[in-house]
């Protein structure tokens, strides 16, 4: 149940994402379109979610975000579960000299603060496009997922039937993509989401420090443009729409991982012991 | 076996010199991989930015950032060791001609005060609300708070920074609008009362966005040492389920709770940087937001290095605090 | 008598359904008896004995039957029907447990001292120290060992430390799960020798569960034998060794060598334990065994008396029916 929650409020910003433009063009608004007899309106028929102080219709701007938020999000996430795999799998498998050198590299950018180093690199990149800022986030964000993985694969590596096939003379390249990677298919996807959550928070971040492109529109920019205005003048409904967008995604996320978390971790299923408390009363 | 603790410590020690080696490496090397003249392309930034042309002497702070470009990169790598040695980050280029080092070490203590209070005390309660939810997975408690804080730790830091600001600052009037205390009182008996106001809005929170995340981790470790043996062993004996649910499992579960903590602390202090910046809190973070905004690339670096070495700073006293209640200690841990 | 089990019954549940592990279990345990229970892994014998000292995690539950512990002061008391409050004076006072892996079972964070201290404290023991020393040395350990954590011990030195942890408060039942699976032959003899010899110093019952018939020979009184959830065979352990009544109990003795004796052929049972989810029509065991007959698949056999102990088989449904 918990799980089908968070898959349907993922998918929903997944679909609005992709027909974003097109749910604009029908509900006639635009991200920036200025609407001069309308500035700074609390919610009204309207605007659904009012306007901003320069008269752009914030449900507007809010669909327009969701789809860059998305892209950084999901691009981020690609390159961080790339990398944590080739990292995590490699160390783990192979073990040994590999391992350490893996190991060592891993653990530093586990320990060294994201945030900061994100920004700095950002800072001295001259285009802060979304998928530039998505690309500069997925470099600094696969190490917790690498770790993960390699203790997996280690543990996997020494099951009987990896064993099994090792003997047999299986390809090792055969081994990792046919017997070890479907094996850790479940905690790869609960990476990508939390990799996808990490980079919209991490680009909220970013744009909240002023580091975006000025002709896009993300939750994260929605949120920086409105604390310098809306703040002071009481405009709850320009800031609130994307912080909270950023919760249900998160809270979204958070859901599927206990699911998966139950499968991969059978002591944490609590399902059973609802149905027996259940049972017995 | 205490030796096996002090060559673990010193390993670690090791990890961590290394790792701040590779970071003040990185931090002399990002600059140098940007195509192009950087020097050249920050100035003209700078002069577009402020609309008025930059003293030599601000050229020469940017210059020296790059490095001498007739030295060789070796001669400008030792060069740049040596002053980090000397604790020199250069001039600020926002504040010129201030010392980076100087405006650093204003800024810390602010930032210390702040996240290591806010930090501690998102760790107590989270750990130990997890631990009441773990004990009884499923039941009415664990019902309740594991789906609030997974909504919880999902929400942006300075998100819930910007709500907490407006509904209680603004709207309510209850606390400052930002700021870490009362300029009026610099000096003065209330000063220190004004600090401690200024500082519930921002520390409130970190803690309330902070939480939600150590309650989950320590549920979830509790979940899985509830079910070893000791555990019911410790049932066995008659001991109170309070004493069980301590001494047996929760003194258990805290163990990777401890090196979750080292490893968390890097993503804490950036939301709290993001936090401080909302209050206009005259710590790092305030600095950072400065430095992004008025592209003060020294200051900028000299963040990331202070931000850098009191992370693993405070990864090393969390792995001594593992050291000193886990009897083990696994060499191979982590 | 010390403990009276009564039709005890102990179900997994989950969101699909319960899963019967224990079913309809009765016995008696006697004053000082080592009562050995034997069968395959799965057969439910571990579940049996945490259900009876009700320390079943769940999803498992006890949901029928009774276990009436007759303490040495005080009335009986049926520990399926107390609640956990009301158990707690009894427990490790009355019955105490030892578990299949020290490792495990120890807390890791705390010195052996400290185990004992706490239960010892809870019970109301004033001299801790001195107990604790005496009951190390009872087990053959040097008491200066109390301050050593579970990781700096050898295998048998946690194990045997668990054993004198069990006896701190004199208890008048130990329960063992598979005690012995995680040393080495050696180690193994030389706690079967102390659990004797403690036992007749002591005078506690034991129920001690194994999969490995030979060793419950040379230790317990008497024996049952689980297949299916379900006692088979319950009777005199010297008896049951000789002469078997069940296929099962011949198959599971057939399958381990004897300790004391030179080793003949060994001959496993074939097939596989069943599926508790799916259980037989009729005897449980009937698809692996040997001498079965037509009535084995339609009807369960009820455990009966058959002269020399109790049994649930068909085949001495006909050897009645003959004497008759």
């Amino acid at each position: 149940m918990k799980v089908r929650i968070g898959i349907g409020i993922i998918a929903f910003f997944a679909v609005i994402a992709i027909v974003g433009p097109w749910l604009n063009d029908l509900l006639g608004v635009g991200p920036w379109k200025i609407d001069y007899d309308a500035i700074s309106q609390a919610p009204s028929g309207e605007h659904l979610l009012g306007t901003t102080s320069q008269g752009t219709d914030v449900l507007a701007q809010m669909i327009a975000g969701t789809r860059n938020s998305m892209v950084v999000g999901s691009v981020a996430a690609i390159i961080g579960v790339v990398l944590a795999v080739v990292l995590g799998v490699t160390a783990g498998f192979f073990g040994g000299k590999v391992d350490a050198v893996l190991s060592f590299v891993t653990n530093m950018f586990l320990v060294l603060p994201v945030l900061p180093l994100t920004l700095i690199v950002a800072g001295y990149v001259q285009d802060t496009g979304p998928v530039t800022i998505a690309l500069i986030i997925g470099l600094f964000g696969w190490a917790p997922g690498a770790r993960t993985l390699r203790a997996q694969t280690l543990s996997l590596r020494r099951r009987d039937f990896v064993m099994a096939m090792r003997m047999v003379g299986e390809t090792r390249a055969r081994l990792i993509f046919v017997e070890v990677l479907p094996h850790l298919a479940g905690w790869i996807s609960a990476m990508f989401l939390h990799l996808v959550l990490g980079a919209v928070l991490a680009e909220a971040g970013l744009a909240f420090l002023g580091i975006s492109s000025a002709d896009t529109v993300s939750w994260g920019t929605i949120i920086d443009q409105a604390r310098q205005v809306a703040m002071l003048n009481g405009m709850w409904w320009w800031f609130v729409p994307p912080g909270l967008c950023i919760a249900l995604l998160g809270t979204a996320t958070g859901l599927v991982n206990f699911g998966i978390d139950e499968v991969m971790n059978p002591r944490l299923r609590t399902a059973d012991i609802k149905a027996m408390r259940k049972a017995l009363a | 076996m205490k030796q096996g603790k002090g060559r673990f410590l010193t390993r670690r020690v090791a990890f961590y010199v290394a790792t701040a080696w590779s970071a003040i490496t990185l931090n002399f090397l990002i600059p140098r991989l940007m195509p192009g003249d950087p020097t050249s392309v920050i100035v003209r930034q700078l002069q577009k930015q402020s609309g008025e042309s930059i003293p030599p002497e601000a050229v020469e702070a940017i210059q020296k950032l790059f490095g001498d470009p007739r030295a060789g990169l070796l001669q400008q790598y030792w060069d740049y060791l040596g002053s980090v040695a000397r604790l020199d980050f250069g001039l600020s280029i926002s504040r010129f001609p201030t010392p980076v080092g100087e405006l650093l070490g204003a800024g810390l203590p602010w930032t210390l005060l702040l996240v290591g209070t806010t930090t501690l005390l998102a760790f107590a309660i989270g750990t130990g609300l997890g631990i009441a939810a773990g004990w009884k997975p499923g039941g009415r408690l664990d019902g309740f708070l594991s789906p609030l804080s997974t909504f919880l730790s999902a929400l942006p830091y300075f998100w819930v920074a910007l709500i907490a600001l407006y509904v209680f600052g603004l709207v309510l009037g209850w606390f400052p609008l930002g700021g870490g205390y009362d300029p009026d009182l610099y000096g003065r008996p209330g000063f220190l009362g004004s600090v401690l106001e200024h500082l519930v809005m921002p520390a409130a929170t970190i803690v309330f966005s902070a939480f939600g995340g150590w309650l989950l981790g320590m549920r979830n470790m509790m979940i899985t040492t509830v079910s070893e043996d000791y555990v019911l062993l410790g049932k066995a004996k008659g001991l109170s389920s309070g004493r069980v649910m301590f001494r047996y499992a929760a003194r258990n579960a805290l163990l990777p709770s401890v090196t979750g903590f080292a490893m968390a602390i890097g993503g804490v202090l950036g939301g709290a940087l993001l936090t401080e910046i909302v209050f206009s809190y005259p710590g790092i973070g305030y600095l950072l937001y400065d430095a992004v905004s008025k592209r003060d690339y020294p200051l900028m670096q000299g963040v990331f290095l202070l931000t850098t070495l009191t992370v693993l700073l405070a990864n090393f006293v969390a792995d001594s605090v593992y050291v000193m209640i886990d009897p083990r200690t696994r060499e191979a841990g982590r | 008598m010390i403990l009276d089990v009564k039709g005890l019954n102990v179900d997994y549940i989950s969101a699909a359904g319960a899963v019967r592990a224990v079913n309809d279990v009765s016995f008696q345990l006697r004053r000082g008896e080592i009562l050995g229970v034997a069968g395959e892994s799965g057969c439910g014998k571990s579940t049996l004995i945490m259900g009876l000292i009700r320390l079943l995690r769940p999803p498992a539950a006890i949901t029928g039957g009774e276990v009436w512990l007759h303490p040495r002061e005080g009335r009986p008391v049926d520990i399926a029907r107390r609640t956990d409050k009301e158990l707690r004076k009894l427990r490790w006072r009355s019955i105490a447990v030892v578990l299949q892996s020290a490792m495990d079972a120890l807390n890791p964070v705390a010195r052996l001292s400290a185990q004992f201290a706490d239960v010892l404290r809870e019970h109301g023991y004033r001299n801790v120290e001195e107990r604790t020393a005496e009951l190390l040395e009872m087990v053959g350990i040097s008491p200066d060992r109390a301050r050593s954590y579970p990781h700096e011990m050898s295998g048998g030195m946690r194990q045997r430390a668990m054993i004198a942890l069990a006896l701190a408060c004199d208890p008048e039942i130990v329960v063992m799960d598979e005690p012995t699976t995680a040393v080495d032959v050696v180690m193994q003899r030389q706690i079967l020798a102390q659990i004797l010899e403690l036992r007749q110093k002591l005078g506690f019952s034991v129920v001690f569960v194994t999969h490995d018939l030979s060793l419950l020979v040379e230790l317990a009184d008497r024996i049952a034998i689980m297949y299916g959830g379900r006692i088979v065979e319950l009777g005199e352990a010297a008896e049951i060794y000789r002469s078997p009544k069940h296929p099962y109990t011949k198959g599971l003795r057939d399958s381990f060598p004897p300790l004391h004796a030179p080793v003949t052929r060994l001959s496993g049972i074939p097939g596989t334990p069943p599926d508790l989810r799916n259980l037989p029509h009729g005897c449980a065991f009937e698809p692996r065994c040997p001498s079965r007959f037509d009535e084995c698949a339609q009807r369960r056999p009820e455990l009966l008396d058959v002269g020399d102990g109790l049994a649930a088989c068909h085949l001495h449904d006909r050897e009645r029916t003959a004497h008759a």
